[in-house]
């Protein structure tokens, strides 16, 4: 039998046609249902979702949402996201004004020190760091912009039995600029 | 003072001055039945949960009030589905109480198990699985805090069987902030700055109209968008969930707009260079194909959610208030468009060349169904509350009833139900006693809910059902006719199964039928004057009749097709 392919699925990255949206909800069962169910019902893509414990409060918590500016106008989005009871508070940051980072982590199996010497330069060239090692394989971090990981996701992509996850990206105000809410 | 859950519920309904709870009840909601024998809150025993979801609806748009409706877990729960998701499409204030296996059973696949709060999260403005009994006046008051405040909406508590068998501390929570909504921020300042550019807007319009929809009644706004009109002199046209929201003998109104609407009221949107939509949300209904709908207007959008601005149709200015509040500032305002002269000229043609018409009444019958309603109405002591299912003779009934009063039209808008007239004019007729309350329905439609006709027989709810019965799923029908070349399918129901008159007897009414024109008189003259029980009349009705005008689904409103009568002329 053979594996299947790995990355057979076709790789979306994040177009540039997305906002960040970084939304305060109270901490109660089934806020993130209401949210997933909301864009799945209305058609709004999102391309990535985070979400912890809001800083000051233990009642709320904080879901930074990548949604695709394309799939509906980002006023319907956050008029209809702003409707749902348990949402505290909702603010947007376009990409320009905001600081974006994302982590990946990505085992990949060396089987031979040609592989060995092509990861190790992929890892050099993308700032990651090896996280674990073992006799046939190595896992790789990297933080740092998304558009970053894109790049090592792609790189990654060549070396076969790759297993990969990203976290999706968490987002603030560049200092010295402001969401609007 | 140490409470069951149970008791609590109940006395949280009545701190909330709720009258009446539309129900039926079952295992997991038993415990929150025996306290209601002590309760001074009257219950209404529905047939099916459907129908109490409905009834609760009815009462809701004939009195202003949130309408509650409490019903068992699994089965019960999802029969009252269909009610909440009306309610939701047309922002109608609805408590609906669920019960729910216990919390120790949640998850378990126990006996009448049901996800509700899952399955209802995306047709309710919110609702509740109440964890603790402690919490069940929060979430009662909450909930009809949420129900009835900024765009009203079905709102669902989910009750645990463990919850409302368990003891609590009573408390009732006293001020906004103790709902714990800290998400929830319905009104917003009005923005003074919007008002002066509608202002503006509304001093160069030429051609301007006052696009009425169910958020003008939602609002209360009536009076005020009489003030409102007689002062500007614009024109009004109202959808058919603002039917009532002015009076239809005023000179100034055009009718209805959208898919059957008047020919002046759908033209006048069209040629029109200033829509002022006041709790209006552009339907498609409405609108016909949106890139052709009204090309010319600018477009002022008032209404209480914003989430409506810029959906379908760009706003030029927005109010995020409700109607009565946006009129009055755009009245103390001094909105005044130029004279409106020329523009009332080209409307009256356009209403005197295609008024509201059908074809002569034929003597021995069958008969025609818009003259059926309007038999009924002349005959209608003033006030009366018309209900209607959902399919041709709800269409005849917006267009041929004269409404006069808000809260006077009962109907299906947005979800477009079929069986809701029946259990709705039953809710209606329990909120406003005082009122007569008819229910024009399809026999279609009456054949989904008939038999909560068994429960206004036995609550003494004196409601009048006429059934214009034309043997078929009319509205299919005319679609099948017009759009796939007379190819009927399955759409024939029969004029004589079931034998209404005898079904509405088994049923405790009065069964009436009229045949022909002087029938028809009779019966609704004999009907009136039953204020007993409830009265079911079999109008047969002409299967060929089709509602006109008409704009095809996805045509532009330009292509509207009026009644075959007049045709052939230049439009
Ligand atoms: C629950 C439901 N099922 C199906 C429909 C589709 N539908 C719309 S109108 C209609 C026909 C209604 O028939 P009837 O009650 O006899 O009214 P008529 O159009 O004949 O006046 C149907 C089947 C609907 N609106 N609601
Ligand atoms: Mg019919």
């Amino acid at each position: 039998m053979t594996p299947p392919e790995p990355f057979a699925a076709e790789i979306v990255h994040t177009p540039v046609r997305h906002h960040i949206l970084s939304v305060l909800v109270e901490n109660k069962a089934g806020v993130l249902a209401r949210i997933a169910g909301l864009f799945a019902r209305r058609g709004f893509n999102i391309y990535s979702l985070a979400v912890a414990p809001a800083e000051s409060d233990a009642r709320f918590s904080r879901v930074t949402i990548v949604v695709d500016a394309e799939s509906a106008p980002l006023e319907q989005i956050v008029g209809q996201l702003d409707k749902l009871v348990n949402v505290v508070a909702i603010s947007d940051l376009a990409p320009r004004d905001a600081l974006e980072r994302e982590l990946l982590l990505a085992s990949v199996p060396v089987l031979d020190s040609d592989t060995r010497a092509r990861l190790l330069d992929t890892i050099a060239n993308a700032g990651a760091a090896i996280v674990d090692v073992d006799a046939s394989a190595v896992t790789v971090m990297l933080t740092g912009t998304p558009s970053a990981c894109d790049d090592l996701e792609r790189s990654l992509e060549s070396f076969p039995g790759v297993e990969l996850h990203r976290t999706g990206r968490v987002a603030l105000p560049r200092l010295g600029r402001t969401a609007t809410a | 003072m140490q409470l069951t859950g149970a008791q609590a519920l109940i006395k949280s309904l009545e701190q909330q001055g709720v009258e009446t709870i539309f129900g039926l009840p079952g295992g997991a909601i038993l415990p929150v039945y025996d306290p209601l024998l002590d309760s001074p809150i009257r219950h209404i025993l529905a047939r099916h949960e459907q129908g109490a979801g409905h009834m609760a609806e009815g009462y809701a748009l004939a009195t202003g009030r949130p309408g509650v409706a409490m019903v068992t877990s699994g089965p019960g729960s999802t029969n009252i589905v269909t009610p909440i998701g009306n309610a939701h499409m047309d922002s109608t204030p609805l408590v609906v109480i669920t019960g729910q296996v216990a919390t120790t059973s949640i998850g378990t696949d126990a006996f009448q198990e049901c996800d509700i709060t899952g399955i209802t999260m995306g047709i309710t403005k919110h609702n509740f699985l109440v964890q603790s009994a402690q919490e069940l006046p929060r979430a009662v008051a909450a909930a009809f805090h949420l129900a009835t405040t900024g765009r009203p909406g079905p709102v669902l508590i989910d009750v645990p069987k463990d919850v409302s068998q368990s003891m609590m501390e009573w408390w009732y929570p006293e001020t906004l902030e103790e709902l714990d909504l800290p998400g929830y921020h319905p009104t917003r300042d009005l923005d003074e700055e919007a008002v002066a550019r509608a202002v503006q807007l509304i001093s160069r319009a030429e051609r301007p109209v006052l696009y009425v929809g169910g958020g003008t009644l939602k609002s209360g706004a009536s009076a005020a968008l009489l003030a409102f009109a007689e002062a500007t002199r614009m024109p009004v046209v109202t959808t058919l969930m603002a039917r009532g929201a002015f009076p239809d003998s005023h000179d100034q109104h055009l009718g209805m707009p959208g898919m059957h609407g008047t020919y002046a009221a759908v033209t006048a949107l069209q040629r029109s260079d200033l829509l002022v939509a006041l709790g209006a949300r552009f339907d498609d209904r409405v609108t016909g194909r949106v890139s052709a709908f009204a090309p010319g207007a600018s477009v002022i959008h008032v209404d209480i959610d914003r989430a409506e601005f810029n959906k379908i149709r760009h706003a030029d200015v927005t109010l995020q208030t409700d109607v009565g509040t946006a009129l009055a500032a755009l009245g103390d305002a001094g909105a005044t468009p130029a004279p409106l002269d020329a523009w009332w000229r080209e409307i009256r043609a356009w209403r005197a060349q295609y008024p509201l018409t059908y074809d002569e009444p034929v003597v021995d019958g069958p008969l025609r169904p818009q003259h059926v309603i309007e038999a009924i109405a002349q005959r209608a002591e003033p006030g009366t509350i018309v209900a209607s299912g959902v399919g041709q003779h709800q269409m005849w009934t917006s267009q041929f009833w004269r409404f006069d009063e808000p809260r006077t039209w009962v109907n299906s808008g947005g979800a477009g139900t079929m069986g809701f007239g029946v259990p709705a004019a039953i809710g209606a007729k329990v909120g406003r006693p005082d009122r007569a309350v008819w229910c024009i329905d399809g026999d279609g439609c009456f054949q989904m809910t008939a038999q909560e006709l068994v429960t206004a027989r036995a609550e003494r709810i004196p409601i009048k059902v006429a059934i214009l019965n034309n043997a078929y799923l009319g509205m299919v029908r005319q679609w099948q006719e017009m759009f796939y070349d007379e190819r009927y399918s399955e759409v024939y129901l029969s004029a004589d199964l079931p034998d209404y008159v005898k079904w509405a007897e088994a049923m405790g009414c009065v069964g009436l039928r009229a045949t022909n024109v002087k029938e028809m008189a009779d019966v609704i003259d004999e009907a009136n004057a039953i204020n007993d029980v409830p009265v079911v009349i079999d109008f047969r009705t002409d299967t060929s009749e089709k509602v006109f005008p008409m704009v095809a689904a996805g045509a532009s409103n330009d292509d509207i097709m009026v009644h075959p009568s007049q045709r052939g002329g230049a439009r």
